[in-house]
C-alpha cells in the first residue's frame, strides 16, 4: 500500500518538476501535522498534506518518501482549512468613522430603490491593510458585503480571497442581505407591517420580470427599479443565498414561512439571536445561520432571550452554524467559536463554523472549506488549537503559496520594539 | 496653599444652594467657615451574607506576581484571613476542593459604561454623554446608572467583582466616574464601593472636536487643548477664591462666601489630588501633549484609556507614572485607532509602565481574562516573556491601583476584601470559565447553581428569564 502511494507521488513529482519551469507556485508538503480535514477523513495525526499547483493534491495519514516538494515540518502543529470570514466588509472599508469613502455604506442613487441592484464586486480594494492583517491570522477568504444602504436590501455581496492579489473576487453577486429585525423595520416604513409587505411586494415584482425583456422604453411602475428586480431573479431561483437578519424567534418563524412561499429560495438567517427557541423548525426547514455566539444581552426588544448557548443549542438541533461576523477583527472569529465551544458547541462544530459551514452556505464547498484532494490549497498551520486564544497562525497558505506573515501592524510593532536613541522613528525599519 | 477640608466639618453642608450654617457650642464669637459636603451621595453598600470559606488544592495567582501551584485560601467575614500551601480553617467553614482549578483576585474593569448605556440599547437608556457643553465636570455618572442593566450579571459571570463606570468621551471633561462593587441592587448608592475616590473622565482627540465642531467648538485638536487649559486655569482661580475665603476667615475677617460652582468644584478636586483623572486618549502625540498639560497645572493623570498607541511612548508613560488602560486588539474603527497593535499591552508592561486591560464594552467585560491571555501570548511570541502571574496584574492589581482601591482589593493578601474568582481551569484560555465569583466573601455567582444567577428586574417575566446566559 505504502509503495503504491510512494510510486504515485513520485510520478506526480516528475510531472511537477517539469511544470515548475512554467509555474510560479511551488509544490509543498506539510508533514507530521495534526490535520483537521473537515471532510469525511476527519482528523488525521502525523499526517501529510501535499500541495501542487495551488491545489490540495492529497492528504495522507502517514509520511511517504517525498522529493520535489518544499517540506514544511509541522510536528506538534495543527493544520486546518483556511478560515472563511462568514460575514464581513473586508475590502470595502479601511477606517469606518470620519475617514473618507466607505464602500460598505451608500446613500440613495438612481440605480436602486431597494438596494438589490448594488454590487460590491466593483468595490473591493485588495490592498486594504485589513486584508493582510486578517490573513496572517488564518482568514484566507471571506464573504464581504455592504452593511448600510438605507434601503431594504444591503446590496449583493461577494466572496473574496485574502491572498496577495489584485483580483480578489472569487464569486461576485454571491449573496444578498436584508434585515427583518428592529433595525430593518426602522429602515422600511418604521414597522414590520410595512417592512414585510414591502419585501413580499418587491419579491413579486422580481418574479414578474422573470423571462421578460425589459428595456428603458418598457412601461414599468414597480417600487423597485428594473435593475433591482432583475438582480433579484437569481436569488428567487435559489442560485445564491439571501441572508435575512432576524433576532426574535417570531421573526425567524416569519422567515421560515417566507421560505415555504418561495420554496426555491435559499435562505440563511443572520444573527438568529433567539434562534435556539425555534431550532427544530430551522433544522426542519434546512435553514442555516450565521451568528455571533457571544451576543448574550438584550440589545433590542427583539433579542430578549439571548444566550451564550445559542450556537450549541442550534447545532444540537441539526442547524448548520457559521461564526464570524466582524470586519477589522474578523481574526477574532476563532475566539468567538472557542467561546461557543466553551458554552456547549462541540469542538469540531466550532471549527466547522469557521470553515466548511460558511463554504456550504455560500455554495463554494467544492473548492473551499476543507482539506480534500482537488480543493484550493488555502490552509493554516497553527501553533496549537486554533480556537484557543493563546495559539496563533504560524504559516498561512493561500492558493498553495506561503504568504508573507507581515502586515502594517507587525511593521509598526517591529519599529517600536527596536531602540531609537539618536534617531527619529521615521528612519527605523 | 490649599487647605484640606476636615472630614469632621463635612456634616455642615451646603445643600441645594441654601446654606446650613453650623453654630459652635455656646457663645459664638463668629460663625465657623462654611464647608462643603464632598459626599452627598454616600455608599449604602452592604456585603451579602457570607460563610467562612476555605478553598484548597487550587492553583493560586495572588495578583501581585505570586503563584502557588497547589495552595489554599481562607476567607472569613468577607476578608482574606490566610493564604498558603496549606491553611488551617475553622470547623464551620465551607470547604471547596479546587483541584484542577485556579483562584485569582476578582477582575476589576476600569472602563465600563454599564448602567449609563444600559441594554436594551434604546434612546431612553442613552445616559452616558452630557453633550451640551465641552466641559461638564459637574455631572456625575452615578446619577445616570440604572442598576437593573442586565449587563452587570453578564460581567459577574465573567469574574468581574468591581468596576469603574464613566461618562462617555464626547466632552473634553465628561464628568465624574464612580467605582462600584458588582452587586447591583435597588439604587446606585447600594453598589458604590465604600471609600473609593472619584474619577473624572476627560477625552482627547476626535470625539470632542467632532461633537462640538459645529456647535461652537472645539473643532480641532488645538481647540481641545485650549479647552482643557482654560478649564484648569478656571479651576485654579476658583481654588484661590476659596483659599482666600478660608485665609481671611482664619485671620478673623468676615469674608464673603464664594459662590459654589459644581463644575469647578470637581476640577478643583483633581488639583487637590482627591479625584483621579481617567483620560480617553488614543494617539501617542495626544498623550504627549497631555503629559505637559498635566505638569503645567500640577495634577496627575491616573490612566490614559484606550491608549492604542501607548507602545510608542511607553518609556515616557513610565517616567510620568501614568497607567494605560487598553484593549488587546481593537483597532481601525476610526483614524486615531488606526495604529493599534496586539502587542501594545505587553510592550507597555515591559517598558516598566503600568498596564491595564479594560473593556469599554458590555461584551469585552465578560472576557477580560481572555483579553489578558491574548496580550500575554502576543507578547511572548515577540520575546516579551511575562509570567501569567505578573500578567494577572493587568486585570486586578493595576486597575485597583489606578482607581485608588488597592488597599482594599485587587490581590489575594491577608486582610483584603475577599473578591475572588475560582476558575474551571487556567484563566489564560478560551475554555476557562468562572465557576465561583466571591464578592466580599459572599458567593455572588455559582455557575453550577442556577438559583445563584442574578436576574435583574428588567429580565423578570421576559423570554429567557433565569436561563444560562
Amino acid at each position: 500500500m505504502r509503495n503504491v502511494k510512494s510510486l504515485a507521488i513520485s510520478i506526480l513529482i516528475i510531472g511537477a518538476s517539469t511544470l515548475s519551469l512554467y509555474a510560479q507556485a511551488k509544490n509543498i508538503a506539510i508533514v507530521d501535522a495534526t490535520v483537521h480535514t473537515m471532510s469525511d477523513k476527519g482528523t488525521l495525526e502525523n499526517a501529510t498534506v501535499l500541495i501542487r499547483n495551488g491545489k490540495i493534491q492529497t492528504v495522507l495519514s502517514e509520511r511517504p518518501a517525498i522529493s520535489g516538494y518544499e517540506v514544511i515540518n509541522a510536528k506538534g502543529k495543527v493544520v486546518t482549512p483556511g478560515l472563511i470570514g462568514a460575514y464581513t466588509s473586508l475590502g470595502l472599508v479601511e477606517v469606518g468613522f470620519s475617514a473618507g469613502t466607505v464602500d460598505s455604506n451608500s446613500s440613495a442613487s438612481a440605480i436602486s430603490k431597494t438596494g438589490a441592484a448594488l454590487d460590491v464586486s466593483y468595490a473591493v480594494n485588495p490592498k486594504s491593510t485589513l486584508i493582510a492583517i486578517s490573513r496572517i491570522e488564518g482568514v484566507t477568504s471571506a464573504a464581504t458585503t455592504m452593511t448600510r444602504t438605507g434601503q431594504l436590501f444591503n446590496g449583493q455581496g461577494a466572496i473574496i480571497s485574502l491572498g496577495d492579489t489584485i483580483t480578489p473576487v472569487i464569486k461576485p453577486k454571491a449573496f444578498l442581505s436584508v434585515a427583518v429585525d428592529n433595525g430593518g423595520a426602522d429602515n422600511t416604513g418604521g414597522s414590520r407591517a410595512a417592512l414585510w409587505t414591502t419585501l413580499e411586494h418587491v419579491l413579486s415584482e422580481a418574479a414578474f420580470t422573470q423571462g421578460k425583456k425589459l428595456d428603458p422604453l418598457s412601461s414599468w411602475h414597480g417600487i423597485s427599479t428594473i435593475a433591482d428586480a432583475k438582480a433579484l431573479n437569481s436569488f428567487l431561483m435559489g442560485e445564491q443565498p439571501i441572508l435575512i437578519e432576524a433576532h426574535r424567534a417570531a421573526d425567524i418563524l416569519q422567515v421560515i414561512e417566507l421560505g415555504k412561499r418561495y420554496p426555491k429560495m435559499n435562505l440563511v438567517i443572520l444573527n438568529a439571536t433567539e434562534g435556539w427557541q425555534v431550532a427544530e423548525q430551522l433544522a426542519d426547514a434546512n435553514i442555516a445561520v450565521i451568528l455571533n455566539p457571544e451576543s448574550n444581552l438584550p440589545y433590542e426588544f427583539d433579542q430578549l432571550s439571548a444566550t451564550l448557548e445559542n450556537a450549541g443549542r442550534l447545532q444540537k438541533a441539526g442547524v448548520t452554524v457559521a461564526i464570524g461576523m466582524n470586519t477589522h477583527n474578523i481574526r477574532l472569529a476563532k475566539q468567538h467559536a472557542g467561546n461557543a465551544v466553551a458554552n456547549g458547541l462541540p469542538w469540531q462544530a466550532g471549527l466547522a463554523s469557521l470553515t466548511i459551514n460558511p463554504a456550504k452556505i455560500y455554495g463554494i464547498s467544492d473548492t473551499h472549506g476543507s482539506i480534500e484532494t482537488g480543493k484550493q490549497a488555502d490552509l493554516v498551520i497553527w501553533s496549537g488549537d486554533p480556537l484557543e486564544v493563546t495559539e496563533t497562525a504560524e504559516q498561512v497558505l493561500i492558493n498553495g503559496e506561503r504568504i508573507e506573515m507581515v502586515s502594517r501592524q507587525t511593521k509598526l510593532r517591529d519599529r517600536y520594539l527596536k531602540k531609537h536613541e539618536q534617531k527619529s522613528v521615521h528612519y527605523v525599519r | 496653599m490649599i487647605p484640606k477640608l476636615s472630614l469632621k466639618t463635612l456634616a455642615i453642608a451646603v445643600v441645594g444652594g441654601s446654606l446650613l450654617i453650623g453654630c459652635s457650642e455656646s457663645k459664638p464669637e463668629k460663625e465657623p467657615p462654611v464647608t462643603l459636603n464632598k459626599k452627598p451621595f454616600p455608599s449604602t453598600y452592604v456585603p451579602m451574607a457570607s460563610e467562612p470559606t476555605l478553598i484548597t488544592n487550587v492553583t493560586i495567582l495572588d495578583g501581585v506576581g505570586g503563584k502557588i501551584e497547589s495552595g489554599a485560601v481562607l476567607f472569613v467575614d468577607g476578608k482574606i484571613e490566610a493564604i498558603g500551601e496549606s491553611v488551617e480553617a475553622p470547623d464551620n467553614s465551607v470547604k471547596v476542593d479546587g483541584k484542577g482549578k485556579w483562584l485569582t483576585p476578582g477582575i476589576i474593569d476600569v472602563h465600563s459604561h454599564l448602567g449609563v448605556y444600559a441594554t436594551p440599547d434604546t434612546a431612553s437608556h442613552s445616559d452616558g454623554n452630557e453633550m451640551t457643553n465641552p466641559v461638564t465636570a459637574q455631572v456625575w455618572a452615578e446619577h445616570s446608572i440604572w442598576p437593573q442593566d442586565p449587563g452587570f450579571s453578564r460581567a459577574l459571570a465573567g469574574g468581574v467583582t468591581s468596576m469603574q463606570i464613566l461618562p462617555g468621551s464626547a466632552n473634553l471633561v465628561g464628568g465624574r466616574a464612580v467605582t462600584v462593587k458588582n452587586v447591583p441592587n435597588r439604587t446606585v448608592q447600594d453598589m458604590k464601593f465604600p471609600g473609593a475616590p472619584y474619577g473624572m473622565k476627560m477625552a482627547c482627540g476626535e470625539n470632542p472636536k467632532r461633537v462640538y465642531g459645529q456647535k461652537g467648538g472645539p473643532g480641532t485638536r488645538m481647540g481641545n487643548v485650549a479647552g482643557y487649559r482654560q478649564a484648569w486655569a478656571d479651576a485654579q482661580d476658583y481654588a484661590a477664591k476659596w483659599d482666600r475665603y478660608y485665609r481671611e476667615h482664619d485671620a478673623g475677617k468676615d469674608p464673603k462666601i464664594p459662590k459654589r460652582d459644581l463644575k469647578l468644584e470637581t476640577l478643583r478636586g483633581v488639583l487637590d489630588g482627591e479625584i483621579i483623572v481617567h483620560m480617553h486618549c488614543y494617539r501617542a502625540d495626544d498623550m504627549g501633549t497631555m503629559l505637559d498639560v498635566m505638569k503645567e497645572f500640577n495634577y496627575q493623570i491616573g490612566s490614559f484609556h484606550h491608549a492604542v498607541e501607548s507602545y510608542k511612548i511607553a518609556d515616557r508613560l513610565a517616567e510620568n507614572k501614568v497607567c494605560s488602560s487598553m484593549w488587546a486588539d481593537w483597532w481601525g474603527f476610526k483614524m486615531e485607532a488606526y495604529d493599534g497593535i496586539q502587542e501594545n499591552i505587553p510592550m507597555v508592561h515591559s517598558a516598566g509602565a503600568c498596564a491595564i486591560v479594560h473593556s469599554d464594552s458590555d461584551q469585552g467585560i465578560q472576557r477580560l481574562n481572555q483579553e489578558a491571555a491574548k496580550a500575554w501570548a502576543d507578547g511572548k511570541r515577540v520575546g516579551l516573556d511575562i509570567s501569567q502571574a505578573d500578567a494577572w496584574q493587568w486585570v486586578s492589581a493595576n486597575p485597583a491601583k489606578s482607581l485608588g482601591i488597592f488597599e482594599q482589593t485587587g490581590s489575594i493578601e491577608v486582610g483584603k476584601q475577599a473578591d475572588l474568582v475560582l476558575w474551571s481551569d487556567n484563566p489564560f484560555s478560551t475554555y476557562s470559565q468562572a465557576e465561583h465569583v466571591y464578592i466580599d466573601g459572599a458567593l455572588a455567582f455559582d455557575r453550577n447553581d442556577p438559583s445563584s444567577w442574578p436576574v435583574s428586574d428588567f429580565e423578570l417575566g421576559q423570554p429567557g428569564e433565569g436561563d444560562r446566559k
